[in-house]
C-alpha cells in the first residue's frame, strides 16, 4: 500500500516541477514549489509509516516550518519586485544576462 | 728565458699605482658631474689629473728599475670583491705594463695640452676633456689589471669613451653614425674577448694572470687554440686588424686630438697588448700564432693599401695606424722574438703617428677645417713648425735611417724574415707601399702649388699646440735607436714576455734593411713625380679599378653589408613576418577563437529563471536514471 | 480496504488539482487548487497514522500560507492572469519531457524497489502520536527545533525588511496634494476631483454599474478596470461601458 503513496508523491512531485517551469506568474511559480514540498511531506510520511518509527513525521514537520519561512521572505521579495517593476513574471526580471 | 715570477708588492710608487687609474677618473668624475660650474678651469683640470698621472707612472718606473730584473713582476693586491672566491682585483706592474702606462700617460698628458689650444673655441671643450680623462683611467685600467676581468671592464671603458669621443660632434650625423658603426664593430671584436675569457676560466677556474699563465701547457692544444683564436677577435676588434677594420677609417670623424691619442697611439694598440700579455698562451698554441701573423700580414697590407688612395689626411692617416698595428700584431705572433719589436715599434709609433696626426690637426685648425689634400700643398711656409715636425714623423714612419722607424720597424721585418720568408717579403713590401703613401700625403699638404679655398688664410698654430708636436718629433727621433741598440727594450722587457733563445744583432747593413730602404725610396721618388712635381688635380680622377678598390677600403663595408647586413635585415624582414603572421596569428586566432565561442556560449545565459530551472531539472531526472542504471547493473 | 479507497479517491482528486494548479490561467484558481491539494493530502496523512502532521497541514498551510499567497495575490492585483502562451523556445516540450521522464523513473524506482509490508506505527504510537512527536521533537532533535524556531525568526524580520519601504522625503500635507492636483490639471487637463463612486445617479448602484454624467452618458471612470475586464470576458459587461472602454482602447 506505501508504494501508491510514493508513487503518488512522485506524479504530485513531477506535476510540480513543470509547473515551476512552465508558469510564468511568481506567485503560480510559488504555489507549484509548494506543491513539490507537500509531494515531499506525503513522501516522509509514508517512510515514516513504513519504517515503524516517527522521526518521517518529525522531519516533515520542520519541512513545514521552512516552507512556512520559505513563502513569508519568497512573497516579500515578489512584494518588493512588484513595486518597483509593477509586474510579477519571473521573466520580465531577466537583466542579469549576457 | 722564461718570464720571471709574480711578487706581491707594496710600498712605493708602486703601491699607489691605483693613483695612476684614479686621478683621471676623479678629474672625469668632477668634469662631467659639475657641469658648467667647471666649464672654466676643466680644460686644466683634465690636463693636470692627465700629467699628475704621468708623475706617478715615472715614480712607479724608476722604483721597478730598483729591483732586479727578475723581482720586476709586482703585483698589487686592491681590493677583494668577495672574500673567499676568486674575486681580487689587483693590479700589475711590470716592464710591459709600465711601459704603456708611460706611453698612455705621456702621450696622453701631450694631446691634453695639446686639445687645450685646438678645442680653444669649442664650446663642449670642458666635456671633451672629461672623456679624454675617462678614456686614460680606462686604458690605464686595461694595462694595469692582473687578471682578464679587470682588463676587459678597462676593454670597454676604453670602447666607451671610444664612442663618445668619435660620436663628440653628435649634431654632424657622419660623426653619430660613425661612433654607433665604432661601437658595434668593437662589440663583434668584445664578444669573442668575452667567450675567450669564459673558455679561460672553464679551463683554468682562474683569470689572474698569475694562475692563468703557469698553468698554460697543462692545457689541451685544442683548447689553447680556441682561446689563442678568440682573444685575437678581440684584438681585431680593438685593433682595426681584418677582418674587424672597418670602423676605424669612419673613427677619424672626431676631433683630430682623439684620432691621435685613441686611433692612433694607445687604444687601437690595446689588441697588440692584448697579444704580447697573454704570450704564454699563444706560444703554446702554434695554430693561434700562425693565424696572428697572417692577420697582421695581410691588415699591414690592406692598410697601407687604403692609405695610397685617400684624399682625406686624416684617413689617410688612418689607414697608416691599419697598417702599422698590423705591423705590431706580426711581430706579436711570432712569438718572444717579436715581443720587443711589437712594442718597441708600439711606442715609437705612438710617439711619431700622434705626432702626424697633431700635425694634421694643426694643419686643420689653419685651414679651416679642411681635410681634403687636394686644396692643401705649399703649406711648408706657412706653417714651419708644423711641418718640421711632420717631416720628422713622415721620415720616421717610412724608415728614414736612424730615425725610430727604421730601427723598430726594421726589426719587425728582420725577425719575420727569419720566422718566415713570405710574411718577411710581404712586410717588406708594404714598408715600400708605407714610403709612397706617407711620401704623397707629405707632398701633397706641405709641396707643390697652393690650391686653398678662397678664404684660407694658414698660419702657425699657438705655443700650446706646437710644443707638444716639438715634443714628439724629438720622441720620434730618438726612441727607436735608444730602445732597440744594444736590445736595451728587450733585456728590460723580459721578465714580463721571457727572451728569444739567441738574442737578435742590430745589422745596419742587412740584405732585408737594404732592400727595404731602396723600395722605401722608389715609393718615395714615385710620389715626388706624381705628387710633388707634378700638377695635382683638385678632383680626384677616376683612377684605375685598382684605385677604386682601394678608395673604397677594400670593399670592406660592402662587404660586410652584403654578407651581414643584408641577410641580416631580411632575417629580421622574415621574423617580423613570421611574428606578425605566425605568432601573433596564433595566438589572436586562438583569442578570437575562445572569444567568439564565449559569445555564442554566452547566449545560454539569457536571464530567464525558468531556463535554468530547467536545467537543474533535466540534471536531477538524468542524475537520477543515471542512478538507476548504476545500481541496477 | 477502507483506505484503498480514501486513498484512490484523494490521489484521483489531488492529481486532478495540482494538474489544474499548474494549467489554470488565473493565479487565484491556482491557489484554490492548491488549497485541494493541501486538504487532500492532510486527509492521507490522517489515513497514515500522521493525526498531529494532518492537523498542522490544515492549520499551517491550508489556513496561514494558502490565506498569505491570496493577501499578496489581492496585492499584486487578481486581474495579473497571464497569457499560456510560451515564450521561451522548446520550455514547454522540454519541461514535459522531464516531468514525465522524472515522474516515471521515480514512479518506477519506487515500484521496482519498495516490496516489503510496512511495519505500521502502532508501536510507535502507543503512547498517542503527539506526545511522542513531542518526545523526539524535544529530545533527539530539540537543537534543530530552536534552529528553525530562529528560522522563523529571521524570515519575519527578513520580511518586515523587505516589505518596508523608507520615506525619502517629508509626507506631503493636503496642501502639497491639492497643489499636485491642480498642476497636473493644468499641464494634462486631468480632472482634479475625485473619481466619480459607480452607481452615482445610476439606477442602482452595484460596483460593476457605471455612473451617469450630468448629460446622460455613462462616466467609464467610475468603473473598476479589473471588475470591468471580468465581466467584459464572460458578457455580463453593461455595453454602454464596453463600447466606451473599446473606444479607449482603439485611442491608445
Amino acid at each position: 500500500m506505501t508504494t501508491h503513496y510514493l508513487v503518488l508523491s512522485a506524479l504530485l512531485f513531477a506535476i510540480g516541477g513543470v509547473g515551476v517551469l512552465v508558469r510564468r506568474n511568481a506567485i503560480v511559480v510559488f504555489m507549484c514549489v509548494e506543491l513539490m514540498l507537500n509531494a515531499c511531506n506525503l513522501a516522509f510520511v509514508t517512510f515514516a509509516r513504513q519504517n515503524g518509527n516517527l522521526d518521517g513525521q518529525v522531519i516533515a514537520f520542520f519541512v513545514m516550518i521552512v516552507a512556512a519561512a520559505e513563502v513569508v521572505i519568497g512573497l516579500a521579495i515578489i512584494v518588493t519586485i512588484f513595486r518597483t517593476r509593477r509586474s510579477a513574471s519571473v521573466d520580465d526580471a531577466s537583466l542579469l544576462k549576457y | 728565458m722564461e718570464p720571471a715570477e709574480f711578487i706581491t708588492h707594496s710600498g712605493g710608487a708602486i703601491g699607489v699605482a691605483w693613483l695612476m687609474i684614479a686621478l683621471p677618473l676623479v678629474g672625469a668624475a668632477v668634469l662631467l658631474l659639475g657641469g658648467r660650474r667647471t666649464d672654466r678651469f676643466g680644460h686644466l683640470l683634465g690636463v693636470v689629473t692627465a700629467l699628475a698621472s704621468f708623475v706617478v707612472a715615472v715614480l712607479a718606473f724608476v722604483q721597478l728599475l730598483g729591483f732586479a730584473p727578475g723581482e720586476r713582476r709586482r703585483g698589487i693586491a686592491l681590493y677583494d670583491f668577495i672574500p673567499g672566491m676568486a674575486t681580487k682585483v689587483g693590479l700589475l706592474v711590470d716592464p710591459l705594463s709600465i711601459s704603456f702606462c708611460l706611453l698612455i700617460t705621456g702621450v696622453g698628458s701631450l694631446i691634453h695640452i695639446y686639445s687645450i689650444g685646438y678645442m680653444a673655441h669649442d664650446p663642449g671643450r670642458r666635456r671633451f676633456f672629461a672623456y679624454l680623462n675617462l678614456f686614460v683611467a680606462a686604458m690605464l685600467l686595461l694595462v694595469l689589471a692582473d687578471n682578464y676581468v679587470a682588463l676587459f671592464v678597462g676593454w670597454e671603458g676604453v670602447g666607451l669613451a671610444s664612442y663618445l669621443l668619435i660620436g663628440f660632434w653628435q649634431h654632424k650625423p657622419s660623426a653619430a653614425t660613425a661612433a654607433k658603426k665604432a661601437f658595434i664593430v668593437n662589440r663583434v671584436g668584445d664578444f669573442g674577448l668575452l667567450i675567450g675569457i669564459f673558455t679561460i676560466f672553464a679551463t683554468f677556474h682562474s683569470l689572474k694572470f698569475a694562475e692563468v699563465f703557469p698553468a698554460a701547457h697543462g692545457a689541451s692544444q685544442g683548447t689553447l687554440t680556441a682561446i689563442g683564436l678568440l682573444l685575437l677577435v678581440g684584438a681585431c676588434g680593438k685593433s682595426a686588424q681584418l677582418p674587424l677594420q672597418s670602423w676605424l677609417l669612419d673613427a677619424m670623424e672626431g676631433p683630430t686630438p682623439v684620432s691621435a691619442l685613441i686611433h692612433a697611439a694607445t687604444m687601437v694598440t690595446a689588441g697588440v697588448y692584448l697579444i704580447v700579455r697573454s704570450g704564454v698562451i699563444f706560444q703554446a698554441a702554434e695554430t693561434a700564432q700562425l693565424v696572428v701573423t697572417i692577420v697582421g700580414v695581410a691588415t699591414l697590407l690592406a692598410g697601407a693599401i687604403i692609405g695610397t688612395a685617400k684624399d682625406d689626411i686624416k684617413k689617410a692617416l688612418a689607414g697608416s695606424t691599419m697598417s702599422q698595428i698590423g705591423y705590431m700584431v706580426l711581430a706579436a705572433g711570432i712569438g718572444p722574438a717579436g715581443y720587443a719589436f711589437a712594442i718597441a715599434h708600439l711606442i715609437t709609433h705612438g710617439f711619431f703617428k700622434a705626432d702626424l696626426f697633431l700635425g694634421a690637426g694643426s694643419v686643420m685648425h689653419a685651414m679651416n677645417d679642411e681635410v681634403n689634400m687636394r686644396k692643401y700643398g705649399a703649406l711648408r711656409k706657412a706653417m714651419p713648425v708644423t711641418f718640421a715636425t711632420f717631416l720628422i714623423g713622415y721620415l720616421a714612419i717610412i724608415g728614414f735611417p736612424l730615425l725610430s722607424g727604421y730601427f723598430t720597424k726594421d726589426g719587425i721585418i728582420e725577425t719575420a724574415m727569419e720566422h718566415n720568408a713570405i710574411l718577411g717579403w710581404l712586410a717588406v713590401l708594404g714598408a715600400g707601399i708605407t714610403g709612397f703613401y706617407m711620401s704623397r700625403l707629405v707632398f701633397m699638404t706641405f709641396f707643390g702649388a697652393k690650391r686653398w679655398e678662397g678664404d684660407a688664410h694658414p698660419h702657425e698654430s699657438p705655443a700650446v699646440m706646437t710644443w707638444p708636436l716639438i715634443i714628439l718629433s724629438a720622441g720620434a727621433i730618438f726612441l727607436g735607436g735608444f730602445l732597440i741598440v744594444g736590445n736595451r727594450f728587450m733585456t728590460f722587457l723580459s721578465p714580463a714576455v721571457g727572451l728569444p733563445e739567441h738574442l737578435p744583432e742590430f745589422n745596419p747593413v742587412s740584405l732585408t734593411g737594404l732592400v727595404t730602404l731602396a723600395l722605401v725610396a722608389v715609393g718615395a721618388v714615385f710620389a715626388w713625380f706624381r705628387y710633388g712635381a707634378a700638377e695635382v688635380p683638385a678632383v680626384a680622377p677616376r683612377g684605375s679599378f685598382l684605385t677604386a678598390f682601394a678608395r673604397r677600403d677594400l670593399y670592406g663595408d660592402a662587404l660586410n653589408e652584403a654578407l651581414f647586413m643584408r641577410p641580416g635585415q631580411w632575417l629580421t624582414r622574415l621574423a617580423v613576418f613570421f611574428d606578425n603572421r605566425g605568432i601573433d596569428g596564433v595566438v589572436n586566432g586562438l583569442a578570437a577563437g575562445i572569444g567568439g565561442s564565449s559569445g555564442r556560449l554566452r547566449r545560454i545565459q539569457t536571464g530567464f529563471v525558468r531556463s535554468y530551472a530547467l536545467s537543474i531539472f533535466v540534471g536531477a531526472a538524468l542524475l537520477v536514471g543515471a542512478w538507476f542504471v548504476v545500481g541496477n547493473l | 480496504m477502507g483506505e484503498s479507497i480514501t486513498f484512490w479517491v484523494l490521489a484521483v482528486v489531488s492529481v486532478i488539482a495540482a494538474l489544474g494548479l499548474v494549467f489554470s490561467r488565473r493565479a487565484v484558481y491556482s491557489a484554490l487548487m492548491l488549497g485541494v491539494v493541501m486538504l487532500s493530502l492532510a486527509v492521507l496523512y490522517a489515513v497514515q497514522d500522521a493525526p498531529f502532521l494532518a492537523a498542522v497541514q490544515i492549520i499551517v498551510y491550508t489556513g496561514a500560507v494558502m490565506m498569505l499567497f491570496l493577501f499578496v495575490l489581492m496585492l499584486v492585483g487578481v486581474d495579473s492572469s497571464d497569457s499560456l502562451v510560451e515564450t521561451i523556445r522548446g520550455q514547454r516540450f522540454w519541461a514535459i519531457v522531464a516531468g514525465l521522464g522524472f515522474a516515471a523513473l521515480l514512479g518506477l524506482g519506487i515500484g521496482n524497489t519498495l516490496i516489503a509490508a510496512p511495519k505500521g506505527l502502532a508501536v510507535a504510537n502507543q503512547n498517542g502520536n503527539v506526545p511522542s512527536l513531542a518526545e523526539l521533537i524535544f529530545t533527539r532533535h530539540v537543537f534543530a527545533f530552536e534552529v528553525t524556531s530562529a528560522l522563523l525568526i529571521t524570515a519575519a524580520l527578513g520580511a518586515m525588511v523587505l516589505a518596508h519601504r523608507e520615506r525619502t522625503e517629508p509626507k506631503p500635507t493636503q496642501r502639497d496634494l491639492s497643489r499636485a492636483r491642480f498642476v497636473e490639471f493644468g499641464r494634462h487637463g486631468k480632472n482634479p476631483a475625485p473619481l466619480p463612486g459607480p452607481g452615482t445617479y445610476a439606477r442602482h448602484n452595484a460596483i460593476d454599474m457605471p455612473a451617469l454624467l450630468p448629460d446622460g452618458t455613462v462616466s467609464p471612470l467610475s468603473v473598476n478596470r479589473v471588475i470591468a475586464r471580468h465581466e467584459a470576458e464572460e458578457g455580463t459587461l453593461a455595453p454602454e461601458v464596453a463600447q466606451i472602454l473599446q473606444q479607449e482602447e482603439e485611442g491608445k
